[in-house]
């Protein structure tokens, strides 16, 4: 069969201008490499023409299982239809095979007998089941065997359903366990077909699973009812007719109405070989995508050898595509595909099986960390190799696929607890798998977006995971949905996930990450964020959601020296309070420790009563909250109080939580108020990267909840106290890291000061404790903090001291004018919300008491 | 704050612009609307109506830089030229501002 459609526009002027692009292989490689063309505004280059030898429009190779098994029909696994061809001016011819390329003349013979001329030329020609050696595979007459099927077209995939659903076929043997294998079995199963698997490798999908995984598969497999064979191969299959019965490598024989051969498959390299293109495995390629003997002439997808490697899936088909539309395009001729780190991730027959990397450890140093439960399907393992991830194996469950995916790709710092690696400990409740979702499934709880939201924001084209949370809002709340969010764009992408770039950056509108700028920013000597924004931003454009971060950032680099830059604040900072959602005001505070006098009591209790204040509320952290404070009421409520800010409204250093001691308590064992009390003081008011919140509990019964806070810290018998970091209890929950024990209260102090200065100096902004420890690991922090590995302890301790020392509260500091103009002008100069109602803190008691 | 009566609106005076600082926004009450007003760091005003249409987060507080307001509780962000969100909130009605003779104009139709 032979369509052509013809390019509505060929023969007009304008068409000798254009280069003629010839495109062998309209599978998944062909096509997409002309998308990325087209998306560099390559229909003004080239004229394109495009030939396969499939009947068809473009497919989705990989959705075929979904067709055997009916959960799709074959319109549904369509990529590009015949308009889209029509629609962006391709010739393309279907059913039509190239013999032979010419590339002295450059032109290309087709077994229609056109002699068609390019310029350019791109090999994709894919590859072709293997069919490995048997008996009895043809009739007598030559032509194969009736019920002996290949899977590797539409074609196929529709005679096998065919055939399958016929009356009298009860029985199948597909040959190959791998994953094309098990998945054909477990489609053949959904027509009420029984089905073995004969397998020549040791175990199941030996490509991708070491042994153990292997096994627990087997018995996956099993459980659905499908008979296994390993190590073992069909030697013969029984006709003559129609397909009867296999006998295997052991004599045993399989009586069977279908054969299903999935046993691998072989790059199509007929034309490049006969064309004189150099061809090992596959079609030689360079770096660029062109093949080594031809500039002209470029090959891309299953059908290339790259660096000595070979593959079959369809993640490096899109890398190299992206690289060869970049080079043939001239949008940007440096560009170089280096290989790609193949991972594996998808349902076999109903089981979840993600693998990537090496499945065994290959060195004495190399870490193998392993979960098996065959009981439940369940196998796990991870191979490390200096800190980083080198191999993966995930079978029945993969919640943890997302992380061990990124750690891989980009060799992410790992949990000290390796097991974190396979299990979430104390995280967010377990994840369903997402796409087993239901649609309106809400994946933000703080924003309310739901699954099918984010979904059709990826179909719609945002394929980056800040781009989705710009434009969803979902995971900009307490952000313990990020990772679900990022799982989810994953899987709408299927796989074609963009990574943004600025996803490493300190703050999305500066392209530097935070050791480039913090040096930067020094070299240059900038001082204030429109100084920064016009040296470093792209085109000197203001971001204002990158103000905030920047601001925090000039004041840890220059301390006292920095200028008093209110514009780059947010207004929490401007005015010395925390915004509420009428527009009003908390006000707290500080109490240091927790510990206050009756006087300090008094005059909160004046300044409530003189301000009708609506709501007076203890703190999480020891204190006491002024709640509804009018925005121009704030410097008077500063003076009558007469006491230093809390900072409950900055990303700084909060409070630090104690209990009552040894002063008190029958079971103290050390005076951690105290040490709470000089805590604060020193550290009161820092920014930071994100808030901390600190404790000291004077006994291991911990009632200052020292385990789940940034810096937490707790006297043990003996006079020594432990120091924990990296705690959480809110949207995350983790358990702090023992950092050190010490023994007395000055080194706890000074551990802690150097601890938090070394994260004010290295964490990315807004990255709590709690994620930052993980990421650059115990040990190291350890190693820095408590050993000086790093010789900077001194430094540290002198960047604190400087804070100490320049500290001013900016309460007292607010004299009785405004520091800018309106500073404390109200906003809302008309009243438009419903205001806390004067009472409610009798409302909700019920009465004055 | 005086009225000047135009064509299909009227013309109010808000003040000195030295009122608001380069890079912030201040909130004036015009004819009964609630406007933001923002003085860019290029010397220009935009005027936007003060409170986000998401929960009533009072627009002045928010954070600007060319392009956006940043409303200060839950950083949605609209555009300051057309007053449409990037971020999927309804829009904030804008207002013409102008600046005359070192006065503050924002005209209310």
């Amino acid at each position: 069969m032979t369509t052509l459609i013809q390019r509505p526009d060929e023969g007009l002027a304008g068409e000798n201008s254009r280069r003629r692009l010839i495109v062998i292989g309209n599978g998944m490689a062909g096509a997409r490499v002309v998308e990325e063309i087209l998306a560099r505004g390559g229909a003004t280059q080239f004229s394109i023409t495009m030939f396969g030898d499939e009947p068809y429009g473009n497919y989705n190779r990989i959705m075929l299982s979904h067709v055997l098994s009916g959960e799709e029909s074959h319109e549904d696994i369509f990529l590009n239809s015949l308009e889209w061809y029509i629609e962006n001016s391709i010739t393309l011819h279907t059913g039509v095979r190239v013999q032979r390329i010419d590339r002295f003349a450059k032109v290309v013979f087709s077994d229609d007998g056109q002699i068609t001329p390019y310029d350019e030329l791109i090999v994709a020609t894919g590859s072709r089941s293997f069919m490995p050696p048997m008996d009895g595979l043809y009739t007598p007459r030559g032509s194969l065997l009736p019920g002996l099927f290949a899977f590797r077209t539409i074609d196929d995939t529709r005679g096998m359903i065919d055939y399958a659903t016929r009356d009298d076929h009860r029985r199948a043997v597909v040959i190959g366990g791998g994953l094309l294998g098990l998945e054909a079995a477990r489609g053949l199963q959904n027509h009420g077909i029984e089905v073995d698997v004969v397998h020549s490798g040791r175990w199941l999908m030996n490509a991708q699973l070491g042994r153990e995984g292997g096994e627990v598969l087997r018995r996956s497999m099993a459980q659905l009812g499908v008979g296994i064979f390993t190590n073992n191969r069909v030697v013969s299959i029984w006709g003559p007719d129609k397909v009867k019965a296999v006998r295997l490598r052991d004599e045993t024989e399989i009586h069977c109405d279908l054969v299903v051969v999935a046993a691998g498959i072989r790059p199509n390299t007929d034309v490049a070989t006969t064309s004189g293109f150099t061809v090992e495995r596959a079609i030689v390629v360079d770096d660029q995508m062109r093949t080594v003997d031809d500039d002209h002439v470029f090959a891309v997808g299953e059908c290339v050898q790259h660096r000595g490697e070979v593959y079959g899936l369809v993640a490096p088909l899109w890398e190299q595509a992206v690289v060869l539309a970049d080079v043939i395009t001239g949008s940007n001729p440096q560009a170089a595909y280096l290989g790609s780190r193949t991972a594996t991730k998808l349902k076999v027959a109903g089981v979840e099986v993600a693998a990537m990397g090496l499945t065994e450890p290959e060195r004495e140093t190399d870490e193998h960390i392993i979960f098996s439960e065959p009981r439940r399907g369940i196998f796990k393992s991870v191979v490390i190799r200096d800190g980083k991830i080198i191999g993966a194996t995930l079978l029945g469950d993969s919640k943890k696929l997302a992380f061990l995916q990124q750690a891989f790709d980009r060799g992410l710092p790992l949990p000290e607890e390796r097991v974190e690696l396979l299990f979430d400990l104390g995280g967010p409740p377990a994840e369903v798998g997402v796409a087993e979702l239901a649609e309106d499934a809400q994946i933000c709880n703080c924003n309310g977006v739901c699954k099918s939201t984010i979904v059709d924001t990826v179909k719609g084209g945002c394929k980056t995971v800040s781009g989705v949370m710009d434009a969803t809002r979902a995971g900009k709340g307490c952000g313990s949905c990020k990772g679900l969010v990022a799982q989810l764009v994953e899987y709408a992408a299927g796989g074609g996930v963009e990574e943004d770039p600025s996803a490493h950056y300190y703050v999305p509108g500066i392209p530097m990450d935070k050791p480039a700028l913090v040096q930067t920013i020094r070299v240059q000597d900038l001082r204030s964020v429109a100084e920064v924004f016009a040296a470093l931003a792209p085109n000197g454009e203001e971001d204002a959601k990158s103000k905030m971060g920047l601001a925090s950032l000039l004041k840890l680099i220059w301390g006292a020296e920095a200028p008093d830059d209110r514009e780059g604040r947010f207004i929490n900072d401007r005015v010395h309070a925390n915004i509420q959602k009428d527009g009003t005001f908390s006000v707290v505070p500080q109490m240091r420790g927790g510990v206050t006098t009756p006087e300090q009591l008094r005059r909160i209790a004046d300044v409530a009563e003189k301000y009708a204040v609506p709501m007076v509320k203890l703190t999480g952290g020891q204190r006491i909250d002024l709640l509804g404070i009018k925005k121009e009421d704030l410097p008077k409520v500063w003076a009558d109080l007469g006491m230093p800010s809390g900072f409950a409204y900055g990303k700084s250093f909060r409070t630090v939580k104690t209990c009552v001691g040894q002063e008190f308590c029958r079971f103290g064992l050390a005076d951690s108020t105290k040490l709470g009390v000089e805590l604060e003081t020193r550290m009161q008011g820092m920014e930071s990267p994100a808030k901390m919140k600190l404790s000291v509990s004077g006994c291991p019964r911990n009632c200052a909840e020292s385990y789940v806070k940034d810096v937490g810290i707790v006297a043990i018998d003996g006079g020594r106290w432990e120091v924990y970091v990296g705690g959480a209890a809110g949207a995350h929950v983790r358990k702090g890291d023992l950092l050190v024990t010490v023994d007395d209260a000055e080194t706890a102090k000074k551990l802690t000061a150097r601890f938090i200065q070394y994260y004010r100096e290295n964490a990315k902004w807004l990255e709590r404790t709690y994620a930052f420890v993980p990421r650059v690991g115990l040990d190291r922090i350890k190693a820095v903090v408590v050993e000086d590995s790093e010789g900077i302890a001194e430094r540290l301790d002198a960047a604190v001291q400087d804070h100490v020392d320049s500290y001013v509260d900016p309460w007292s500091q607010q004299g009785a004018d405004p520091v800018t103009p309106g500073q404390f002008r109200t906003s809302l100069p008309l009243e438009v919300l419903p205001t806390m109602p004067p009472d409610r803190a009798e409302q909700l008691l019920g009465g004055a008491w | 704050m005086s009225g000047t009566g135009l064509a299909a609106g009227v013309a109010y005076s808000c003040g000195p612009v030295e009122a608001i600082p380069y890079g912030e926004g201040r909130a004036f009450a015009v004819g009964g609307h609630q406007v933001a007003v923002f003085r860019k760091r290029d010397g220009t005003l935009r005027a936007l109506s003060a409170v986000c249409p998401h929960k009533g987060g009072p627009i002045a507080d928010g954070q600007i830089d060319n392009k956006v307001v940043l409303c200060p509780l839950h950083l949605n962000a609209f555009e300051l030229d057309t007053g449409c969100s990037t971020t999927g909130a309804a829009p904030l009605r804008i207002y013409p501002v102008y600046l005359e003779d070192g006065e503050i104009v924002v005209f209310v139709s």
